[in-house]
């Protein structure tokens, strides 16, 4: 047997337990006869007793605290885009509710002229609509901004989005008998819609309303 | 345990930090004692342990359920080690004498704190003299003896931690073996 490569490979192969019955028992017939490879295979054992006997290192006492605080902190992101993931009803919510927001936010940028629902016997002078004296508008009437002065009757609903209601008329001489409040020129509700949030509101309550009437008119 | 650490990774998938809490205290010696007997210096290695921790945090979605843990753990701690020695390479073998002295130290510190008796501390020496021969090994031998003789892992495993064929692990087991047994043969 060659004792430099054959016999070496089979010690080695020895160590690793991957020797077959037959290569051992050469391998053990050679050591028995060959004193170089005796001391070499008892070298080897012996190395392996050395490195294998040593104590095993611990990590430093504070080393998981440390681990811990060093642990990337962007989990809320992650747990949203989770939360979406598994909530495909929430998502579609949200879709929903921004797509109508940024539906109803640009509505109220755009238009900043003056439009009034019905322009049958209306007077418009700068921003402010006029029903005149002897009129009677008969429905409901909306005015997008622009001020609404009455002086003769609304049969119906008044919106005013954007604008105020004016009193009195337009010389400033104020009716004097009667109460404003008491005889009202207009027989409906009012609504007078300034600001964002209430835009918002009077769109979604018209949504709701429209879909509702729309169904009860079938 | 097995099952406790699959259930803890299974928490940390969902994003329960704390589980992962469990997950460091239960590997980190093992870790670290991987990162130490491979770079030789205890600051360095701890910084790899931690560094090999963060990534297995970070990276743990890409974490195969149905494999061993502690082999994908140590093969980023293995890479990472690796990646190390190779930057500071050009003289590894004038940095295994400074690495000696550091692990010299750490081992004088660690002697004090606990007082230990005559024989204890002879082994130590002795111990430090083995740490020492292995890091001047190059480092594909050395992350083989280090993972089969320190840690005891079976060769197939060492072959996935270091993703390189078995026989390739045998070759470099013997070879890493013989070197050791020129250098360690008078002691």
């Amino acid at each position: 047997m060659n004792c430099n490569k054959e016999a070496v490979a089979l010690m080695h192969q020895y160590m690793d337990g991957d020797i077959n019955k037959d290569d051992e028992r050469r391998l053990r017939d050679h050591l028995q006869s060959c004193e170089s490879c005796q001391s070499h295979f008892h070298e080897l054992k012996r190395t392996t007793t050395l490195i294998g006997n040593t104590r095993p290192a611990s990590a430093p006492k504070d080393f998981t605290a440390n681990v811990m605080a060093n642990l990337p902190k962007q989990k809320k992101r992650k747990n949203y885009a989770r939360l979406f993931q598994r909530h495909p009803m929430l998502t579609a919510a949200a879709v929903f509710f921004i797509l109508m927001f940024s539906g109803i936010f640009s509505a109220w940028n755009q238009d900043q002229q003056v439009t009034v629902s019905k322009q049958e016997n209306l007077e418009i002078k700068e921003d402010v609509v006029i029903v005149p004296e002897g009129v009677t508008v008969n429905g409901d009437l909306t005015v997008r901004n622009g001020d609404l002065r009455i002086e003769g009757k609304i049969d119906g609903n008044v919106t005013i989005i954007n604008g105020d209601i004016l009193d009195g008329k337009p010389d400033g001489s104020i009716e004097n008998e009667l109460d404003s409040s008491t005889l009202r020129a207009y027989t409906g509700e009012l609504t007078e819609v300034n600001e964002i949030y209430e835009w918002m509101w009077y769109q979604t309550k018209s949504i709701v309303s429209d879909v509702f009437s729309f169904g009860s008119d079938e | 345990m097995e099952s406790m650490i699959k259930q803890k990774i299974k928490d940390v998938k969902k994003g329960d930090q704390s589980a992962f809490e469990d997950i460091v205290s239960f590997y980190q010696n093992k870790v670290f004692h991987i990162c130490l007997r491979m770079i030789g210096n205890a600051y360095e290695a701890e910084d790899l342990a931690q560094e090999a921790f963060i990534r297995a945090y970070t990276n743990i979605h890409s974490f195969d359920e149905r494999r061993k843990f502690s082999t994908w753990l140590y093969r980023i701690a293995t890479n990472l080690t690796i990646d190390r020695i190779r930057k500071k390479k050009p003289d590894y073998h004038l940095d295994a004498e400074v690495k000696g002295t550091d692990g010299l130290d750490m081992y004088s510190q660690l002697a004090a704190d606990q007082a230990l008796p005559e024989e204890e501390v002879e082994s130590l020496e002795l111990q430090t003299y083995i740490h020492k021969e292995i890091l001047a090994l190059p480092p594909k031998y050395r992350s083989v003896i280090v993972l089969r003789y320190l840690d005891e892992l079976p060769l197939q495993e060492i072959a996935e931690i270091l993703d390189i064929p078995v026989g390739t692990v045998k070759t470099r087991v013997h070879r890493g073996r013989e070197a050791l047994r020129k250098r360690l043969r008078h002691v």
